[in-house]
């Protein structure tokens, strides 16, 4: 009961100073932590929805520790955290009683959550249009890809309105300024292309981080879709000199070769052959100065097999359904040193004119999606 | 003040002139009783309110207990999911829940991630995404519950778009997951958000919508998409009724009405079953080239309306045969929809053709223009024809 009596004063703005008052603190932490444990196909539901109500009957001091809580690699408990911080803040901010220099201060402490932290930014922008000029310039290289989608989004805008206005040297400078946030390959291609009317050009390829160089080998047998479960032999190690026995006996040796493809698209129709039920596999090497966290992201037209170091990291059957850089986002690792790359390209046997292609692609980036630091030896 | 009394006294739940699902509810009947609609309205005139959305969709606005639910999708790679509610009368928006995809977002681009219908009791509101994220939450915008289907099955996949509609029976939510993947039909608790059941089904792309019938005194529902047409119970997920009907439609969706169930194909024919417990289904015909593309059919006193690429079409399954083909501009995205004794087609570019089909042939009483990208369904409601585009939410009527 007296939980209930300090909610309902909190949701009142009664009482209420900068900091909780024990038992609704008590109330909001525990709810929130009632909320995480959800679980798989609704287990903990019913649970969780006694606590939802519970926190979003809470006050604006509520809205700290929901950001707090909110974990974009916990994505079942972030999106029923983010609709109570909503239904809060609808309240909070109807009553002008939005804890503004809170979530100011959670804003720009750039080591919390991103998703949270753009959270913030929005609730904070329906109290104060204006924070917008005061935040998207400091956030070009912000780790929140949303915040700096944003902040890209306006300066590119600023250089499109210069080059209208024929002013060349500044909408370049825009331009640059822009392209040292972009990591979305939308807003890069663009920018890329706006340089280019000013005589840059932008090494596109290296600004996405994309794996060039690559040595093939096809075709092994994928009739019926039977191969995509059998590991054949560059699964268990790669020979680069080696020569394999194929699909209908044929000999298949790896063939070197690279991409000029501007989002690194490999079409291996044109490089070897228009295979179908077949198999290929494409190998490549990367250095890594150290150990870092990437995300390997691809993208495929037909099934696709990402092995990292002799581990599978990815896994998609799904033929002819589009394909498109970053189709694919999974997180992994490199090591210091050499890291092997072999990808599994699945052409299934569609008879259709759309269902003709067998390309892929791949590029290295941080969570952002800016390119993170690595080589390729030439091929041999 | 009267209708507001019947909605207390009603305690939320449904009245017969809302709107509160994919064609107007569970049999997909897309037929609405109201009387007295508009019949003529433009970008400027004839609008009783209009509003700004977040973004894209494809669902239809459901509406129930004087709410408008809506879904959209936005942001880069439409990551953001939204439902929206607005009151009915003034379009004052009531509430807003926003949710981030756990499931991929690529898609063809003439569809987007808020493309299923959601479906409304009255008292709360269930909406699927594309990304198979699930949500259901009360009229006053509580969450009840949430699931991530992609995070409960990884398997799942469709990367052209995943477009079929739940629908709700007896407290069960009937989730349409037909995919490449993990492809799966199940019955969830509408209160909890758990599994009754949930059948595994055959690798497929599959957008139709599940249609609602009576098998004795049981509730059987059809999630067509294969050979034969296969009715599950309601309550329990197992076979109830199967009809040796092949090339059944995967896009637009099948009708039940007046005891006769209309099975959609792929080639645009509609087979008409009367369906029985003892396994004595009855075949009445099988209409040819009623529709074509994406919209779904409607059975209204006696005849069959469809809608191809360029024409409304007439079937009269009396006489079994074409009565009339009306042409109209297509292309068409949304399904026609019958109401006031009036048939309503949106085409993409947000035309409206009002047809008048009170006679044995079609007479177009009007063409509205709204100058505006629209992909959904019109839901009918309360005196009011509600429209959706990519970026506006339209309330035709006084």
């Amino acid at each position: 009961m007296r939980r209930g009596i300090i909610a309902v004063a909190l949701s009142l703005g009664v009482g209420v100073g900068l900091g909780l008052l024990p038992a609704a603190e008590d109330a909001v932490s525990s709810s929130i932590q009632v909320i995480s444990k959800v679980g798989p196909e609704g287990t903990g539901n019913a649970e969780a929805a006694a606590a939802w109500k519970t926190l979003a009957k809470s006050g604006p001091e509520a809205l700290v520790p929901i950001l707090r809580a909110l974990k974009t690699d916990a994505p079942l408990a972030a999106n029923w955290l983010r609709p109570a911080f909503e239904a809060i803040a609808e309240r909070v901010l109807t009553a002008k009683k939005l804890p503004q220099s809170d979530l100011v201060e959670f804003l720009e402490d750039t080591k919390n959550d991103p998703s949270a932290r753009r959270l913030a930014y929005e609730t904070l922008l329906k109290s104060d249009p204006t924070i917008a000029d005061k935040y998207m310039p400091r956030m070009l290289k912000d780790p929140s890809p949303e915040l700096r989608r944003d902040a890209v989004g306006v300066v590119l805008e600023h250089g499109d309105k210069l080059a209208k206005t024929g002013e060349k040297d500044a909408a370049k400078l825009a331009y640059e300024k822009a392209l040292g946030g972009a990591c979305d390959p939308d807003q890069v291609d663009a920018i890329a292309t706006a340089l280019k009317k000013f005589g840059v050009n932008v090494d596109v390829q290296k600004h996405f981080g994309i794996v060039t160089r690559w040595h093939l080998a096809t075709p092994f047998d994928h009739t019926n879709r039977k191969g995509w479960d059998e590991a054949y032999p560059p699964e268990k190690g790669v020979d680069l000199k080696a020569t394999y026995k194929g699909k209908d006996g044929a000999d298949v040796k790896w063939e070197a070769t690279s991409t000029s493809d501007a989002h690194g698209v490999v079409d291996i129709n044109k490089i070897i052959k228009q295979y179908k039920g077949a198999i290929c596999y494409a190998y490549a090497t990367v250095e890594s100065e150290k150990d870092q966290d990437v995300e390997f992201r691809a993208g495929c037209i037909c099934g696709l097999k990402i092995f990292v170091n002799g581990k599978l990291l990815f896994a998609r059957e799904e033929y002819h359904h589009g394909s498109k850089i970053d189709q694919y986002i999974v997180k992994g690792k490199l090591k210091a040193g050499t890291n092997e790359i072999l990808l599994k390209v699945c052409q299934n046997e569609q008879t259709e004119a759309w269902a003709q292609k067998w390309t892929f692609q791949l590029r290295l980036s941080d969570a952002v999606g800016a390119a993170v630091p690595f080589t390729q030896k030439e091929a041999k | 003040m009267k209708r507001l009394i019947l909605v207390v006294l009603l305690g939320g739940s449904l009245l017969a002139a809302d709107w509160p699902a994919f064609r107007g509810g569970a049999d997909g009947r897309g037929i609405s009783t109201e009387t007295g609609l508009p019949t003529e309205w433009s970008k400027d005139s004839g609008l009783r309110w209009k509003v700004a959305l977040p973004g894209r969709g494809l669902s239809n606005p459901v509406i129930a207990g004087g709410k408008v639910y809506v879904t959209s999708c936005s942001a880069y790679r439409e990551k953001r999911l939204h439902v929206l509610c607005f009151d009915e009368k003034t379009g004052k928006k009531l509430w807003e829940r926003q949710f981030v995809a756990t499931g991929n977002t690529a898609c063809h681009p003439v569809t987007n991630m808020a493309a299923p219908t959601p479906v409304t009791d009255g008292k709360s509101v269930y909406a699927l995404f594309a990304s198979g994220d699930l949500v259901a939450l009360d009229a006053e915008g509580t969450l009840l519950w949430y699931r991530s289907l992609v995070g409960d099955y990884p398997e799942v996949t469709n990367q052209v778009g995943m477009a079929s509609s739940p629908i709700l029976v007896d407290d069960v939510l009937l989730l349409p997951m037909d995919n490449i993947g993990d492809s799966f039909f199940a019955g969830v608790d509408a209160k909890t958000g758990k599994n009754l059941w949930r059948n595994k089904r055959g690798q497929r792309l599959n957008w139709a919508t599940p249609v609602t019938f009576k098998v004795g005194d049981k509730t059987a529902v059809l999630f067509q998409g294969g050979s034969p047409a296969s009715a599950v119970d309601v309550k329990t997920g197992k076979e109830i009724w199967s009809y040796a009907a092949s090339d059944l439609s995967t896009i637009p969706s099948s009708v039940f009405a007046d005891g006769v169930l209309f099975l959609t194909s792929g080639g645009g024919d509609v087979l008409a079953v009367k369906p029985s417990a003892d396994g004595k289904n009855e075949e009445l015909f099988r209409a040819r080239n009623v529709t074509a593309g994406y919209p779904s059919p409607v059975a209204y006193k006696g005849k069959l309306y469809g809608l191809t690429k360029v024409a409304v079409t007439c079937y009269d399954m009396e006489g079994k045969k074409e009565l009339w083909k009306q042409r109209v501009e297509g292309s068409f995205s949304g399904s026609p929809v019958i109401a006031d004794g009036k048939l309503y087609a949106v085409n993409e570019k947000g035309r409206t053709f009002v047809l008048d089909i009170s006679s044995e042939s079609a007479k177009v009483i009007a063409r509205n223009d709204l100058d505006d990208t629209i992909q959904a369904t019109p839901a009918v409601a309360n005196g009011a024809i509600f429209l959706r585009s990519d970026k506006w939410l339209y309330c035709v009527g006084k």
